[in-house]
């Protein structure tokens, strides 16, 4: 008979880092199965190039060397998914190839890969391509084109460093009524037009150039917050302040500032709140942290989108959260037992 | 009722909820048949070692005392079977290092029944006499803490006790000889709460014993004195209830301030089984020669709850429940908290709850798994019972920034009770880091 030696605890409950991972990839599947049902062909080469560039940099920075992880915890796959879903369907897949690797590059391994980094990777991607495309990722396309399965939108078979084809221009010879390539948000912010809370939420009627559906991401991230993969005080306190800032700003103007319902269901503000802002490594860890921390994202969404040049500012509002969450980790550590004095309540 | 609980908010905060694996529960105490040769270690207790005062051939009778305490803080052992001393030579323990230890031969057909006794009637002495009693039974802390149970009655006089908590709580999965002995021994643990409550001061007792043990409440509350001072109460099943501080906040909502001990609020901790064998023995004048030890584990083909006597080696114990001849894990306590055991001739010894044996295939605790980086989730925060930070602590423990874990972190409130392992998904061994830590700072303690 021979004996092993542990030291206690000698039992451990069956979650995991990749099995967390995992499950988010699983829930993220809905969400994309419903974007190539959108936006057809476009879409799905998009989530593929994406999504491989980043597992590809993710492979390229492990041989490099003193990296954390590796392909099989899922996260690269996570990063390049949310990346690609937070793109426009048309996005020029050189391009697409080109964030996804920054994502992962300047996101993750410079850090030092996975839980080392500040900054949301996908997010670091989406800003990176932000700043050198500005054009291809403002140019949206409508959903629900009656073509999307037989032919790819133009740009998106676009050649590197050559002008993509003209979006708007094939938009128009569709002649179909009533369509628009530009965002809700962006005819709010310059034309004044507001579009219906029903409309966003599903994202299933008319034509909106819009993400996947806020509602069926609520649902994936409420399955994510039951199984405990998901923290649901982030996106709680994101959609909480967001909204209650909508609805306190509103009656100071009508006319230009929208509805609460609009602001929550327009743009990028679901997928942030529910799968960006709650990545683990670069939100905060204590619990109250984790309320400021979704307050600051909410509350800045709102500033951002009402005062900046941009329609959509949840990108910026994230990563900024990421920014001030050391900061905010230090002001907010957990109280300890027995320091406070307590009264009996009880005889 | 549960969900009644938690919005009176009355248990402690945080904790968590591991498989409980109580199966030994519907057991009843049986007991183990003498070994060839047992071993008493001159040193089961916080303290100082008993002095042996039997010499190598003496023959000795079940129940005679080997070896007397060494002042205040120490306890005598008496001996377990009636035999002949055969050795007083080192042997080795489940920690390791080898220790002075009495090696009694069995006699072929030793009597069950103790042999030796000095009964006295407790209520004609003062209360320096009860606590003299209660030292020469030899009993120390039985969860686990393994202090002299008659120098933990002596409370500073600055310090009223207004409740003797009583510690039914059994919170360690596994472990059931808590619950087995609250069923069939509920007269004895009255009585040694009654005479606990005479030397502290006639405070009020509540008996807190975790909700998923309804028949053991059942059973106590049958056995309760009539005065209405001593009470039962279930408290919600949540790992550490069973932890002193913790069951103080859930009885009493007082927390213990750390480096403080639990007089300082006015309470004053036993377990069960400690109150069971005090009330037993000290005033029939009998040594603690026996307990109630829970023998469970995945790879025990005999699970259940014996009455081990002290002494028997392990080696043997694991022969008469059936151990498979592979390489297992044999823990001293329970799987939260308990020790692994080194050595198979380690004996059995006073301070010891539970064994449990696992084949080491079957364990999944974290030096089994791969380990990540710490991922930020959050989950120690919210699990850690004495409401510290181990993500952090983790972080500065890997960097032997020791200092800044005690004096910003304090490191010092940690009990090690293992939540944070249990539930930290990147297999961090955080709890094991901080033992770590908690020796290193320790050891820079003496060397300045």
């Amino acid at each position: 008979m021979t004996v092993e030696i542990r030291s206690a605890p000698h039992i451990k409950d069956d979650n995991g880092v990749v099995k967390i991972m995992r499950n988010v990839v699983w829930s993220l599947l809905p969400i994309c199965g419903f974007y190539v049902w959108q936006y057809g062909l476009s879409a799905l080469a998009s989530l593929v190039v994406v999504t491989a560039s980043c597992l590809a940099a993710e492979e390229f920075f492990l041989r490099l060397g003193r990296q954390s992880g590796d392909l099989g915890d899922w996260s690269a796959t996570i990063t390049g998914l949310l990346l690609a879903l937070t793109l426009p369907a048309g996005f020029p897949l050189w391009m697409g190839a080109v964030a996804g690797f920054v994502a992962i590059g300047l996101g993750k391994a410079i850090f030092g890969g996975i839980g080392h980094n500040l900054f949301n990777p996908a997010l670091v991607g989406r800003g990176f391509v932000q700043a050198a495309f500005p054009t291809a990722i403002a140019t949206y396309t409508p959903s629900f084109l009656p073509a999307r399965f037989s032919e790819f939108i133009p740009s998106s078979l676009a050649l590197p460093f050559m002008t993509p084809a003209d979006t708007a221009t094939w938009v128009a010879g569709l002649n179909i009524d009533g369509v628009s390539g530009a965002t809700p948000l962006a005819r709010w912010k310059f034309e004044g037009v507001i579009a219906s809370n029903w409309d966003l939420l599903t994202s299933i009627s008319g034509h909106l150039a819009v993400g996947p559906s806020p509602l069926l991401i609520l649902l994936c991230g409420a399955y994510l917050a039951l199984r405990g993969y998901l923290d649901w005080r982030i996106p709680a306190a994101v959609l909480g302040s967001a909204a209650l800032l909508a609805a306190a700003l509103y009656p100071l103007n009508p006319e230009h500032y929208p509805e609460p319902g609009f602001v929550l269901f327009s743009g990028g503000l679901m997928l942030g709140a529910v799968y960006m802002a709650t990545d683990m490594v670069t939100s905060p860890v204590t619990p109250l942290g984790m309320w400021l921390y979704g307050v600051l994202i909410g509350a800045l969404t709102v500033v951002i989108r009402y005062s900046g040049g941009l329609p959509e500012g949840v990108m910026y509002a994230i990563l900024i959260g990421n920014a001030a969450t050391p900061m905010i980790e230090r002001i907010t550590q957990p109280k300890a037992f027995g320091t406070a004095p307590t009264k009996e309540t009880r005889a | 009722m549960k969900l009644f609980t938690f919005l009176r908010g009355e248990a402690f905060a945080r904790g968590i909820h591991p498989p409980q694996h109580k199966d030994t529960a519907e057991m009843p105490i049986t007991r183990v048949p003498f070994a060839p040769r047992l071993i008493v270690p001159l040193s089961q207790n916080v303290g100082r070692p008993a002095k042996a005062v039997v010499k190598v051939g003496q023959e000795v009778v079940r129940g005679q005392p080997l070896a007397e305490a060494d002042g205040f803080v120490s306890v005598p052992h008496h001996a377990p079977v009636s035999g002949v001393v055969e050795a007083i030579r080192l042997n080795p323990t489940s920690s390791g290092p080898w220790t002075e230890s009495v090696i009694i031969k069995s006699h072929a057909g030793s009597t069950q029944a103790v042999e030796w006794e000095e009964p006295q009637d407790l209520s004609a002495l003062d209360a320096a006499g009860v606590i003299a009693a209660v030292q020469r039974t030899g009993i120390v802390g039985l969860g686990g803490g393994i202090f002299p149970t008659h120098a933990k009655l002596r409370v500073p006089k600055e310090f009223p006790v207004d409740t003797l908590v009583v510690n039914g709580c059994e919170c360690e999965p596994y472990l059931t000889s808590d619950h087995r002995i609250m069923l069939e021994r509920a007269s004895d643990i009255m009585k040694g709460v009654a005479l606990s409550r005479r030397l502290l001061g006639n405070p009020r007792a509540i008996i807190g014993v975790e909700d998923n043990k309804l028949d053991a409440i059942e059973a106590l509350r049958a056995a309760l004195p009539e005065s209405g001072e001593v009470t039962v109460e279930a408290v919600p099943t949540k790992y550490p209830q069973g932890a002193g501080e913790m069951l103080i906040k859930t009885l009493l909502n007082r927390e213990v301030p750390p480096d403080a001990r639990s007089y300082s609020v006015g309470a004053y901790v036993q377990n069960v089984a400690t109150l069971a064998y005090m009330g037993a023995l000290a005033p029939r004048g009998r040594g603690f020669i026996e307990r109630v030890i829970t023998v469970a584990g995945t790879a025990v083909e005999r699970p259940g709850n014996y009455l081990v006597p002290m002494g028997t080696p392990l080696r043997f114990l694991l022969d008469y429940v059936g151990a498979p001849q592979e390489a297992i894990e044999v823990i001293y306590g329970g799987p939260m908290m308990g020790q692994a055991v080194a050595c198979l001739d380690a004996p059995i010894t006073k301070g010891v709850s539970g064994i449990l044996v696992f084949r080491a295939r079957d364990l999944t605790a974290p030096p089994t798994r791969k380990s990540f980086p710490c991922i930020k989730c959050g989950k120690c925060i919210e699990s850690c019972p004495m409401g510290l930070n181990p993500s952090t602590l983790g972080m500065l423990a890997a960097k032997r920034q020791y200092e800044p874990m005690a004096d910003t972190y304090r490191l010092g409130a940690c009990f090690e009770c293992g939540t944070c392992s249990y539930v930290c998904p990147a297999n961090i061994p955080l709890v094991q880091q901080f033992r770590v830590a908690k020796q290193v700072l320790r050891g820079s303690e003496k060397a300045a």
